[in-house]
Protein backbone atom coordinates (compact mmCIF):
# COMPACT_ATOMS: atom_id res chain seq x y z
CA UNK A 1 0.00 0.00 0.00
CA UNK A 2 1.37 3.39 -0.88
CA UNK A 3 1.84 6.06 1.89
CA UNK A 4 0.19 9.16 1.79
CA UNK A 5 0.68 10.89 5.05
CA UNK A 6 2.74 9.94 7.52
CA UNK A 7 3.28 11.62 11.04
CA UNK A 8 6.49 13.44 10.76
CA UNK A 9 9.17 12.94 13.41
CA UNK A 10 9.13 16.33 15.27
CA UNK A 11 5.89 15.54 16.16
CA UNK A 12 5.80 12.82 19.30
CA UNK A 13 3.23 10.32 18.69
CA UNK A 14 0.97 11.14 21.86
CA UNK A 15 -2.64 12.29 22.42
CA UNK A 16 -2.68 15.83 22.79
CA UNK A 17 -5.09 17.75 25.70
CA UNK A 18 -6.59 19.86 23.54
CA UNK A 19 -10.58 20.35 22.99
CA UNK A 20 -12.07 18.36 19.69
CA UNK A 21 -11.81 20.84 16.73
CA UNK A 22 -9.04 22.68 18.12
CA UNK A 23 -6.45 23.95 15.83
CA UNK A 24 -3.47 24.06 18.11
CA UNK A 25 -2.97 20.40 16.86
CA UNK A 26 -2.91 21.67 13.18
CA UNK A 27 -0.54 24.41 14.27
CA UNK A 28 2.01 22.13 16.02
CA UNK A 29 1.97 19.73 13.26
CA UNK A 30 2.84 22.89 10.59
CA UNK A 31 5.78 23.65 12.72
CA UNK A 32 7.16 20.31 12.72
CA UNK A 33 6.84 19.23 9.76
CA UNK A 34 8.84 22.85 8.67
CA UNK A 35 11.49 22.09 11.04
CA UNK A 36 11.73 18.36 9.60
CA UNK A 37 11.87 20.04 6.35
CA UNK A 38 14.65 21.84 6.85
CA UNK A 39 16.64 19.72 8.66
CA UNK A 40 16.49 22.02 11.39
CA UNK A 41 15.49 19.49 14.42
CA UNK A 42 18.81 19.22 16.09
CA UNK A 43 19.66 22.78 16.07
CA UNK A 44 15.91 24.45 17.26
CA UNK A 45 15.09 25.47 20.52
CA UNK A 46 11.04 26.17 20.89
CA UNK A 47 9.38 28.75 23.73
CA UNK A 48 6.12 27.31 24.95
CA UNK A 49 3.79 30.45 26.48
CA UNK A 50 1.51 30.18 28.89
CA UNK A 51 -1.87 29.53 27.84
CA UNK A 52 -3.34 26.35 25.97
CA UNK A 53 -0.32 25.43 24.48
CA UNK A 54 1.79 25.62 27.47
CA UNK A 55 2.46 22.24 27.07
CA UNK A 56 3.59 22.10 23.60
CA UNK A 57 6.77 20.49 24.72
CA UNK A 58 5.00 17.26 25.33
CA UNK A 59 3.80 17.17 21.28
CA UNK A 60 7.38 19.28 19.57
CA UNK A 61 9.86 16.98 20.23
CA UNK A 62 12.63 19.76 20.08
CA UNK A 63 14.32 21.00 23.15
CA UNK A 64 11.92 23.87 24.54
CA UNK A 65 11.22 26.22 27.34
CA UNK A 66 8.51 27.19 29.17
CA UNK A 67 8.15 30.79 29.94
CA UNK A 68 6.02 33.86 31.99
CA UNK A 69 3.20 34.90 30.49
CA UNK A 70 3.66 36.86 27.62
CA UNK A 71 7.70 37.18 27.67
CA UNK A 72 8.44 34.68 25.49
CA UNK A 73 9.93 37.37 22.78
CA UNK A 74 12.30 38.75 25.45
CA UNK A 75 13.50 35.08 26.22
CA UNK A 76 13.90 34.68 22.61
CA UNK A 77 16.10 37.78 22.46
CA UNK A 78 18.11 36.06 25.18
CA UNK A 79 18.72 32.62 23.45
CA UNK A 80 18.99 34.07 19.86
CA UNK A 81 21.53 36.85 20.78
CA UNK A 82 23.69 34.36 22.84
CA UNK A 83 23.35 31.31 20.22
CA UNK A 84 23.34 32.97 17.12
CA UNK A 85 23.23 29.49 15.36
CA UNK A 86 20.31 27.85 16.90
CA UNK A 87 16.88 28.53 15.53
CA UNK A 88 14.50 29.76 18.10
CA UNK A 89 10.71 30.18 17.80
CA UNK A 90 7.88 31.05 20.15
CA UNK A 91 4.76 29.92 19.51
CA UNK A 92 2.08 32.03 21.40
CA UNK A 93 -1.65 32.49 21.60
CA UNK A 94 -3.48 35.92 21.76
CA UNK A 95 -3.41 36.44 25.38
CA UNK A 96 0.28 35.85 25.91
CA UNK A 97 0.91 38.10 22.68
CA UNK A 98 -1.06 40.78 22.13
CA UNK A 99 -2.85 40.96 25.92
CA UNK A 100 0.06 40.77 28.28
CA UNK A 101 3.25 40.42 25.91
CA UNK A 102 2.49 43.16 23.99
CA UNK A 103 5.30 45.91 24.48
CA UNK A 104 7.59 42.48 24.81
CA UNK A 105 6.47 41.82 20.74
CA UNK A 106 6.38 44.98 19.46
CA UNK A 107 10.40 45.44 20.86
CA UNK A 108 11.56 42.66 19.84
CA UNK A 109 10.18 43.58 16.44
CA UNK A 110 11.49 47.06 16.80
CA UNK A 111 14.95 45.82 17.78
CA UNK A 112 14.78 43.10 14.86
CA UNK A 113 15.84 40.30 16.51
CA UNK A 114 16.13 37.58 14.22
CA UNK A 115 13.51 35.18 15.76
CA UNK A 116 10.20 33.08 14.51
CA UNK A 117 6.81 33.89 16.15
CA UNK A 118 4.29 31.41 15.30
CA UNK A 119 0.99 33.79 16.87
CA UNK A 120 -2.44 31.62 17.21
CA UNK A 121 -5.13 33.90 17.41
CA UNK A 122 -8.18 32.12 18.12
CA UNK A 123 -10.34 35.62 19.94
CA UNK A 124 -10.61 34.19 22.90
CA UNK A 125 -8.48 33.43 26.04
CA UNK A 126 -9.04 29.19 26.10
CA UNK A 127 -6.96 27.71 28.88
CA UNK A 128 -8.83 29.89 31.61
CA UNK A 129 -11.97 29.45 30.52
CA UNK A 130 -12.86 31.49 27.27
CA UNK A 131 -12.35 35.42 28.30
CA UNK A 132 -11.96 38.29 25.83
CA UNK A 133 -8.71 38.75 24.36
CA UNK A 134 -7.38 41.63 22.89
CA UNK A 135 -8.45 39.72 19.49
CA UNK A 136 -12.26 38.84 20.69
CA UNK A 137 -14.67 40.06 18.32
CA UNK A 138 -16.99 43.20 18.55
CA UNK A 139 -19.99 41.93 20.24
CA UNK A 140 -18.32 38.10 20.78
CA UNK A 141 -19.93 36.80 24.13
CA UNK A 142 -17.31 35.59 26.12
CA UNK A 143 -16.59 35.03 29.58
CA UNK A 144 -15.91 38.80 30.60
CA UNK A 145 -17.99 40.32 28.08
CA UNK A 146 -21.63 37.82 28.70
CA UNK A 147 -23.67 41.04 27.04
CA UNK A 148 -21.20 40.57 23.99
CA UNK A 149 -17.95 42.50 23.73
CA UNK A 150 -18.54 46.73 23.32
CA UNK A 151 -16.23 48.90 21.98
CA UNK A 152 -17.35 51.57 24.63
CA UNK A 153 -16.58 49.53 27.07
CA UNK A 154 -13.98 46.98 25.97
CA UNK A 155 -12.01 48.41 23.33
CA UNK A 156 -11.77 47.42 19.76
CA UNK A 157 -10.06 43.98 18.33
CA UNK A 158 -6.82 44.21 18.54
CA UNK A 159 -4.58 43.33 14.65
CA UNK A 160 -1.33 42.87 15.62
CA UNK A 161 -0.28 42.12 12.22
CA UNK A 162 -1.57 45.21 10.74
CA UNK A 163 0.71 46.96 14.13
CA UNK A 164 4.11 45.01 13.85
CA UNK A 165 3.92 45.36 10.08
CA UNK A 166 5.08 49.53 10.45
CA UNK A 167 8.00 48.62 12.29
CA UNK A 168 11.66 48.46 10.51
CA UNK A 169 12.92 45.43 12.22
CA UNK A 170 9.81 43.26 11.37
CA UNK A 171 10.67 41.57 7.99
CA UNK A 172 8.38 38.91 7.17
CA UNK A 173 4.79 39.62 8.62
CA UNK A 174 1.96 37.49 7.41
CA UNK A 175 -1.76 36.37 8.34
CA UNK A 176 -3.10 32.86 7.79
CA UNK A 177 -6.49 30.64 8.50
CA UNK A 178 -6.45 27.37 9.82
CA UNK A 179 -10.14 26.46 8.24
CA UNK A 180 -9.98 24.77 5.43
CA UNK A 181 -7.26 21.81 3.81
CA UNK A 182 -6.21 24.91 1.19
CA UNK A 183 -6.07 27.33 4.18
CA UNK A 184 -3.66 25.12 6.52
CA UNK A 185 -1.55 24.29 2.95
CA UNK A 186 -1.25 28.18 2.57
CA UNK A 187 -0.83 28.39 6.33
CA UNK A 188 2.17 25.77 6.18
CA UNK A 189 3.95 28.03 3.10
CA UNK A 190 3.88 30.75 5.73
CA UNK A 191 5.43 29.18 8.58
CA UNK A 192 7.57 27.80 6.10
CA UNK A 193 9.29 31.03 5.15
CA UNK A 194 9.32 32.27 8.73
CA UNK A 195 11.57 29.82 9.32
CA UNK A 196 13.38 29.93 6.35
CA UNK A 197 14.16 34.00 6.82
CA UNK A 198 16.08 32.79 10.32
CA UNK A 199 17.85 29.92 8.63
CA UNK A 200 19.37 32.16 6.20
CA UNK A 201 20.59 34.62 8.64
CA UNK A 202 17.63 37.33 7.54
CA UNK A 203 18.14 40.13 10.42
CA UNK A 204 14.50 40.34 11.96
CA UNK A 205 11.35 39.48 12.59
CA UNK A 206 9.22 36.66 10.94
CA UNK A 207 5.72 36.57 12.58
CA UNK A 208 2.72 34.47 11.15
CA UNK A 209 -0.21 34.69 13.04
CA UNK A 210 -2.58 31.83 12.52
CA UNK A 211 -6.61 32.29 12.48
CA UNK A 212 -7.39 29.43 15.15
CA UNK A 213 -10.93 27.77 15.57
CA UNK A 214 -11.93 27.41 19.61
CA UNK A 215 -15.08 25.55 19.24
CA UNK A 216 -15.23 25.30 22.63
CA UNK A 217 -15.43 28.48 24.28
CA UNK A 218 -17.26 29.82 20.93
CA UNK A 219 -19.73 27.45 21.61
CA UNK A 220 -19.73 26.20 18.22
CA UNK A 221 -19.32 22.64 16.60
CA UNK A 222 -15.59 22.11 14.85
CA UNK A 223 -17.60 22.92 11.29
CA UNK A 224 -18.88 25.70 12.48
CA UNK A 225 -16.11 27.42 14.19
CA UNK A 226 -14.26 26.93 10.71
CA UNK A 227 -16.80 28.60 9.18
CA UNK A 228 -16.65 31.53 11.41
CA UNK A 229 -13.47 32.14 10.96
CA UNK A 230 -13.72 32.00 7.14
CA UNK A 231 -17.21 34.24 7.18
CA UNK A 232 -16.56 36.37 10.19
CA UNK A 233 -12.64 36.16 11.37
CA UNK A 234 -11.10 37.37 8.20
CA UNK A 235 -13.32 40.31 7.99
CA UNK A 236 -12.18 42.25 10.95
CA UNK A 237 -8.65 39.83 10.75
CA UNK A 238 -7.68 40.00 6.71
CA UNK A 239 -5.41 37.32 5.52
CA UNK A 240 -2.78 38.42 3.56
CA UNK A 241 1.14 39.39 4.00
CA UNK A 242 1.45 42.63 5.45
CA UNK A 243 5.48 42.55 5.24
CA UNK B 1 45.02 42.95 35.46
CA UNK B 2 46.88 42.14 38.80
CA UNK B 3 48.04 45.85 39.64
CA UNK B 4 45.75 48.10 41.95
CA UNK B 5 43.43 50.69 40.37
CA UNK B 6 41.10 53.09 41.48
CA UNK B 7 37.35 52.33 39.93
CA UNK B 8 34.12 52.95 40.85
CA UNK B 9 31.66 49.79 42.29
CA UNK B 10 29.68 50.12 39.48
CA UNK B 11 32.60 49.51 36.59
CA UNK B 12 34.46 47.33 38.67
CA UNK B 13 31.71 45.29 39.11
CA UNK B 14 30.94 45.04 35.72
CA UNK B 15 34.64 44.29 34.86
CA UNK B 16 34.98 41.66 37.24
CA UNK B 17 31.60 40.05 36.06
CA UNK B 18 33.52 40.19 32.41
CA UNK B 19 36.45 38.63 33.63
CA UNK B 20 34.50 36.30 35.64
CA UNK B 21 33.21 34.63 31.97
CA UNK B 22 30.06 36.89 31.82
CA UNK B 23 28.62 35.91 28.09
CA UNK B 24 25.43 37.92 28.22
CA UNK B 25 24.16 41.13 30.05
CA UNK B 26 21.02 42.65 29.91
CA UNK B 27 19.39 45.63 31.49
CA UNK B 28 17.34 48.82 31.39
CA UNK B 29 18.56 52.09 32.71
CA UNK B 30 17.86 52.99 36.31
CA UNK B 31 19.92 55.17 38.56
CA UNK B 32 22.14 54.61 40.84
CA UNK B 33 23.12 52.10 38.58
CA UNK B 34 23.63 53.54 34.91
CA UNK B 35 27.61 53.18 34.92
CA UNK B 36 27.22 49.36 34.82
CA UNK B 37 25.01 49.18 31.77
CA UNK B 38 27.43 51.77 29.89
CA UNK B 39 30.43 50.02 30.34
CA UNK B 40 28.84 46.63 29.65
CA UNK B 41 27.71 48.41 26.04
CA UNK B 42 31.26 49.32 25.43
CA UNK B 43 33.42 46.08 27.39
CA UNK B 44 30.89 43.75 25.98
CA UNK B 45 31.01 43.91 22.38
CA UNK B 46 34.88 44.74 21.95
CA UNK B 47 34.80 40.84 23.45
CA UNK B 48 32.29 39.41 20.59
CA UNK B 49 29.85 39.05 23.70
CA UNK B 50 26.28 40.09 24.13
CA UNK B 51 24.85 43.30 25.18
CA UNK B 52 21.05 44.26 24.75
CA UNK B 53 19.74 47.20 26.47
CA UNK B 54 15.94 45.84 27.18
CA UNK B 55 12.60 47.83 26.73
CA UNK B 56 11.85 47.30 30.13
CA UNK B 57 13.17 44.96 33.51
CA UNK B 58 10.56 42.75 32.45
CA UNK B 59 12.10 41.67 29.68
CA UNK B 60 15.80 42.38 31.25
CA UNK B 61 14.56 39.11 33.03
CA UNK B 62 13.33 37.27 31.02
CA UNK B 63 16.36 37.96 28.32
CA UNK B 64 18.57 37.02 31.40
CA UNK B 65 15.83 33.77 31.65
CA UNK B 66 16.25 32.89 27.95
CA UNK B 67 20.25 33.10 28.01
CA UNK B 68 20.85 31.26 31.36
CA UNK B 69 18.46 28.39 29.75
CA UNK B 70 20.67 27.98 26.52
CA UNK B 71 23.51 27.59 29.66
CA UNK B 72 25.56 30.74 28.97
CA UNK B 73 26.88 33.04 32.37
CA UNK B 74 24.57 35.92 32.04
CA UNK B 75 23.10 38.93 34.44
CA UNK B 76 21.26 42.03 34.70
CA UNK B 77 22.14 44.77 37.21
CA UNK B 78 19.20 47.56 38.66
CA UNK B 79 17.87 49.43 41.56
CA UNK B 80 15.08 49.15 43.98
CA UNK B 81 12.11 49.91 42.02
CA UNK B 82 13.43 47.64 38.85
CA UNK B 83 14.58 44.78 40.94
CA UNK B 84 10.83 44.63 41.72
CA UNK B 85 9.64 44.62 38.35
CA UNK B 86 12.07 41.68 37.77
CA UNK B 87 10.14 39.90 40.96
CA UNK B 88 7.92 37.52 38.68
CA UNK B 89 11.38 36.49 36.29
CA UNK B 90 13.18 35.88 39.28
CA UNK B 91 10.51 33.39 41.07
CA UNK B 92 10.61 32.04 37.03
CA UNK B 93 14.32 31.15 37.38
CA UNK B 94 14.53 29.82 41.02
CA UNK B 95 12.00 27.65 40.14
CA UNK B 96 12.96 26.48 36.81
CA UNK B 97 16.66 26.43 38.44
CA UNK B 98 18.30 28.23 35.86
CA UNK B 99 21.94 30.06 37.08
CA UNK B 100 21.77 33.95 37.23
CA UNK B 101 22.90 37.01 38.65
CA UNK B 102 20.72 39.77 39.73
CA UNK B 103 22.83 42.87 41.17
CA UNK B 104 20.67 45.95 42.93
CA UNK B 105 22.17 48.77 43.84
CA UNK B 106 19.36 49.34 46.36
CA UNK B 107 17.85 53.27 46.32
CA UNK B 108 15.30 55.09 48.77
CA UNK B 109 11.95 53.54 48.47
CA UNK B 110 9.04 52.49 49.20
CA UNK B 111 7.82 53.72 45.51
CA UNK B 112 9.97 55.37 43.28
CA UNK B 113 11.54 56.87 46.78
CA UNK B 114 14.94 58.96 45.78
CA UNK B 115 18.19 57.82 44.37
CA UNK B 116 20.14 58.04 47.66
CA UNK B 117 21.80 54.75 49.23
CA UNK B 118 19.86 52.51 51.25
CA UNK B 119 19.32 48.86 52.26
CA UNK B 120 15.86 48.54 52.38
CA UNK B 121 15.16 45.73 50.05
CA UNK B 122 17.01 43.19 52.43
CA UNK B 123 13.27 41.57 52.95
CA UNK B 124 12.86 41.33 49.28
CA UNK B 125 16.22 40.00 48.66
CA UNK B 126 16.37 37.70 51.51
CA UNK B 127 12.71 36.04 51.28
CA UNK B 128 13.11 35.66 47.87
CA UNK B 129 11.04 38.29 46.36
CA UNK B 130 8.18 36.95 44.08
CA UNK B 131 5.70 34.17 44.23
CA UNK B 132 6.53 30.36 45.89
CA UNK B 133 8.94 29.38 48.31
CA UNK B 134 11.72 29.90 47.30
CA UNK B 135 15.17 31.77 47.85
CA UNK B 136 18.17 33.44 46.34
CA UNK B 137 21.94 33.50 47.66
CA UNK B 138 22.29 37.30 48.15
CA UNK B 139 25.85 38.67 48.73
CA UNK B 140 26.00 41.83 50.60
CA UNK B 141 29.25 43.44 49.80
CA UNK B 142 30.85 46.34 52.08
CA UNK B 143 33.71 47.91 49.92
CA UNK B 144 34.44 48.26 46.20
CA UNK B 145 37.14 45.37 46.41
CA UNK B 146 34.47 43.04 47.82
CA UNK B 147 31.74 44.02 45.08
CA UNK B 148 34.51 43.22 43.01
CA UNK B 149 35.61 39.92 44.46
CA UNK B 150 31.92 38.89 45.06
CA UNK B 151 31.07 38.87 41.10
CA UNK B 152 32.89 35.44 40.46
CA UNK B 153 31.68 34.13 43.62
CA UNK B 154 28.42 35.00 42.71
CA UNK B 155 28.35 33.00 38.82
CA UNK B 156 30.05 30.10 40.85
CA UNK B 157 27.56 29.67 43.42
CA UNK B 158 24.98 30.14 40.47
CA UNK B 159 26.24 27.38 38.67
CA UNK B 160 26.83 24.94 41.22
CA UNK B 161 23.35 25.51 42.96
CA UNK B 162 21.52 26.61 39.87
CA UNK B 163 20.14 29.33 41.32
CA UNK B 164 19.88 32.58 41.06
CA UNK B 165 22.26 34.90 43.43
CA UNK B 166 21.92 38.54 44.32
CA UNK B 167 24.36 40.94 44.81
CA UNK B 168 22.71 43.41 47.08
CA UNK B 169 24.75 46.59 46.55
CA UNK B 170 23.63 50.17 47.35
CA UNK B 171 24.01 53.28 45.93
CA UNK B 172 27.31 54.60 47.98
CA UNK B 173 28.90 51.07 46.91
CA UNK B 174 27.87 51.30 43.56
CA UNK B 175 29.38 54.82 43.23
CA UNK B 176 32.14 55.68 45.32
CA UNK B 177 35.49 54.67 43.96
CA UNK B 178 38.08 52.73 46.08
CA UNK B 179 41.88 50.89 44.78
CA UNK B 180 40.50 47.76 43.40
CA UNK B 181 43.05 44.53 42.59
CA UNK B 182 41.07 42.42 39.90
CA UNK B 183 42.10 38.92 39.09
CA UNK B 184 40.14 36.73 41.48
CA UNK B 185 39.36 33.69 39.51
CA UNK B 186 36.11 31.97 39.52
CA UNK B 187 37.39 29.02 41.83
CA UNK B 188 34.49 26.22 42.57
CA UNK B 189 34.39 22.77 40.44
CA UNK B 190 31.07 22.91 38.60
CA UNK B 191 28.67 20.59 37.17
CA UNK B 192 28.57 20.22 33.63
CA UNK B 193 25.10 21.99 32.27
CA UNK B 194 23.54 18.77 30.60
CA UNK B 195 20.11 20.17 31.17
CA UNK B 196 20.67 23.23 28.97
CA UNK B 197 18.56 24.05 25.76
CA UNK B 198 21.16 23.62 23.05
CA UNK B 199 19.44 22.04 20.27
CA UNK B 200 18.13 18.47 21.14
CA UNK B 201 21.13 16.51 18.46
CA UNK B 202 21.82 13.28 18.92
CA UNK B 203 20.22 13.53 22.06
CA UNK B 204 16.75 13.57 23.84
CA UNK B 205 14.98 16.77 23.68
CA UNK B 206 15.52 19.15 27.13
CA UNK B 207 12.79 20.96 28.70
CA UNK B 208 13.43 23.74 31.16
CA UNK B 209 9.89 24.26 32.69
CA UNK B 210 8.52 25.49 35.93
CA UNK B 211 4.59 23.82 35.24
CA UNK B 212 4.12 20.61 36.76
CA UNK B 213 0.10 19.30 36.85
CA UNK B 214 0.32 15.94 37.99
CA UNK B 215 -1.09 16.08 41.32
CA UNK B 216 2.55 15.88 44.06
CA UNK B 217 5.02 16.66 41.51
CA UNK B 218 5.32 20.84 42.28
CA UNK B 219 5.23 19.65 46.12
CA UNK B 220 7.98 16.92 45.09
CA UNK B 221 9.59 19.93 43.60
CA UNK B 222 9.79 22.25 46.18
CA UNK B 223 10.79 19.61 48.60
CA UNK B 224 13.57 19.13 45.97
CA UNK B 225 14.39 23.06 46.22
CA UNK B 226 14.52 22.95 49.90
CA UNK B 227 17.05 20.18 50.09
CA UNK B 228 19.05 22.41 47.92
CA UNK B 229 18.42 25.34 50.06
CA UNK B 230 19.52 23.28 53.38
CA UNK B 231 22.66 22.36 51.56
CA UNK B 232 23.55 25.84 50.56
CA UNK B 233 22.54 27.30 54.23
CA UNK B 234 25.15 24.39 55.36
CA UNK B 235 27.99 25.09 53.18
CA UNK B 236 27.94 28.97 51.63
CA UNK B 237 27.73 30.70 55.17
CA UNK B 238 30.13 33.61 55.02
CA UNK B 239 30.44 35.75 57.80
CA UNK B 240 33.12 37.87 59.68
CA UNK B 241 33.06 39.19 63.13
CA UNK B 242 35.68 41.07 65.28
CA UNK B 243 36.27 41.30 69.26
CA UNK B 244 33.27 38.77 70.12
CA UNK B 245 35.15 37.58 73.18
CA UNK B 246 34.95 40.44 75.67
CA UNK B 247 32.42 42.28 73.92
CA UNK B 248 29.40 43.81 76.14
CA UNK B 249 27.65 45.37 73.00
CA UNK B 250 27.81 43.27 69.54
CA UNK B 251 27.04 45.10 66.37
CA UNK B 252 25.53 43.39 63.53
CA UNK B 253 25.38 45.08 60.36
CA UNK B 254 26.07 44.52 56.38
CA UNK B 255 27.37 46.11 53.44
CA UNK B 256 28.17 49.74 53.79
CA UNK B 257 26.87 50.16 57.05
CA UNK B 258 29.08 47.73 58.31
CA UNK B 259 32.06 49.89 57.30
CA UNK B 260 30.57 52.53 59.32
CA UNK B 261 30.13 49.98 62.44
CA UNK B 262 33.73 49.24 62.12
CA UNK B 263 34.39 52.83 62.73
CA UNK B 264 32.14 53.17 65.70
CA UNK B 265 33.49 50.45 67.32
CA UNK B 266 36.82 51.09 66.75
CA UNK B 267 35.89 54.63 68.62
CA UNK B 268 34.04 53.49 71.14
CA UNK B 269 37.35 50.47 72.19
CA UNK B 270 39.29 53.54 72.41
CA UNK B 271 37.00 55.00 74.75
CA UNK B 272 37.04 51.86 76.52
CA UNK B 273 33.34 50.18 75.73
CA UNK B 274 33.57 46.62 75.09
CA UNK B 275 32.32 46.60 72.09
CA UNK B 276 31.94 44.18 68.53
CA UNK B 277 30.78 43.61 65.60
CA UNK B 278 29.62 40.95 63.44
CA UNK B 279 29.02 41.48 59.81
CA UNK B 280 27.02 38.53 57.47
CA UNK B 281 28.65 38.63 54.12
CA UNK B 282 25.85 36.20 53.20
CA UNK B 283 22.50 37.61 53.66
CA UNK B 284 21.18 34.11 53.11
CA UNK B 285 22.52 32.04 54.10
CA UNK B 286 22.34 34.31 57.09
CA UNK B 287 25.08 33.19 59.36
CA UNK B 288 22.43 32.36 62.23
CA UNK B 289 24.85 30.27 63.93
CA UNK B 290 27.72 32.49 64.34
CA UNK B 291 24.79 35.19 65.82
CA UNK B 292 23.51 32.35 68.32
CA UNK B 293 26.96 31.50 69.60
CA UNK B 294 27.77 35.17 70.00
CA UNK B 295 24.31 35.21 71.98
CA UNK B 296 24.60 35.44 75.33
CA UNK B 297 23.33 36.49 78.98
CA UNK B 298 25.88 39.39 79.55
CA UNK B 299 25.97 40.73 75.92
CA UNK B 300 23.65 43.48 74.28
CA UNK B 301 23.21 42.93 70.08
CA UNK B 302 22.46 46.36 68.48
CA UNK B 303 21.34 46.08 63.86
CA UNK B 304 22.22 49.15 62.75
CA UNK B 305 20.65 49.14 58.75
CA UNK B 306 20.05 51.80 56.20
CA UNK B 307 16.14 51.09 56.48
CA UNK B 308 13.67 50.87 59.69
CA UNK B 309 14.82 47.46 60.64
CA UNK B 310 14.70 44.52 58.53
CA UNK B 311 17.92 42.01 58.87
CA UNK B 312 17.02 42.81 62.71
CA UNK B 313 14.67 40.46 62.28
CA UNK B 314 16.74 38.25 61.54
CA UNK B 315 19.19 39.10 64.48
CA UNK B 316 16.68 38.40 66.49
CA UNK B 317 15.81 34.86 65.22
CA UNK B 318 19.30 34.00 65.67
CA UNK B 319 19.74 35.54 69.24
CA UNK B 320 16.57 33.46 70.29
CA UNK B 321 15.80 35.72 73.25
CA UNK B 322 18.96 34.89 74.58
CA UNK B 323 19.62 38.45 75.15
CA UNK B 324 18.19 41.92 74.54
CA UNK B 325 18.56 42.82 70.55
CA UNK B 326 18.15 46.96 69.54
CA UNK B 327 17.86 48.73 66.44
CA UNK B 328 19.44 51.93 65.09
CA UNK B 329 18.95 52.82 61.50
CA UNK B 330 17.73 55.68 58.91
CA UNK B 331 15.50 54.53 56.46
CA UNK B 332 14.76 56.95 52.92
CA UNK B 333 18.59 57.41 51.76
CA UNK B 334 19.28 58.83 55.38
CA UNK B 335 22.71 57.14 56.07
CA UNK B 336 23.58 57.38 59.75
CA UNK B 337 27.37 58.78 61.02
CA UNK B 338 29.81 56.89 62.83
CA UNK B 339 29.13 59.19 65.63
CA UNK B 340 25.66 58.73 65.69
CA UNK B 341 26.25 54.93 65.54
CA UNK B 342 28.98 55.50 68.60
CA UNK B 343 26.12 57.55 70.56
CA UNK B 344 23.72 54.75 70.33
CA UNK B 345 26.34 52.30 71.24
CA UNK B 346 27.22 54.52 74.45
CA UNK B 347 23.97 54.75 75.06
CA UNK B 348 23.17 50.99 75.23
CA UNK B 349 26.36 50.68 77.53
CA UNK B 350 24.84 52.57 80.03
CA UNK B 351 21.33 50.33 79.39
CA UNK B 352 23.15 47.26 79.34
CA UNK B 353 24.16 48.23 83.02
CA UNK B 354 21.04 49.18 84.20
CA UNK B 355 18.47 46.36 82.65
CA UNK B 356 18.85 43.11 84.30
CA UNK B 357 18.52 40.34 81.31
Amino acid sequence: MKTVFKRTPTIKDCPTHYCPGCGHGIAHRLVAEVIDELGIHGRTIGIAPVGCAVLAYDYLDVDMVEVAHGRAPAVATGMKRTNPDKIIFSYQGDGDLAAIGTGEIIHAAHRAERITVIFINNAVFGMTGGQMAPTTMLGQVTATTQQGRNPDTDGYPLQVCELLAVLPGAIYIQRCALSSPAQIRNAKKAVKHAFELQVEGAKGLALVELLSPCPTYWRMTPVKAMEWIDNEMTKVFPLGRFK
Amino acid sequence: MDKRILISGNEGLAESAVLAGLDAYFGYPITPQNEIPAYMSKRMPELGRVFVQSESELAAINMVFGASATGKRTMTSSSSPGISLMQEGISYLAAAELPSVIVNVMRGGPGLGNIAPSQADYFQATRGGGHGDYRTIVLGPSSVQELVDCMPLAFDLADLYRIPVVVLADGILGQMMEPVVFGKKPARKLPAKDWALTGAKDRPQNIVRSLWLKEGAVEQHNYDLQAKYRQIEKNEVLCEQYALEDAEIVVVAYGIAARIVRSAVNKARQQGIKAGWIRPVTLWPFPTEHIRKAANDFKVFLAVELSCGQMLEDVKLAVAGACPVLFYGRPGGGVPTVEQVLEKIRQLTVRSQKVPV
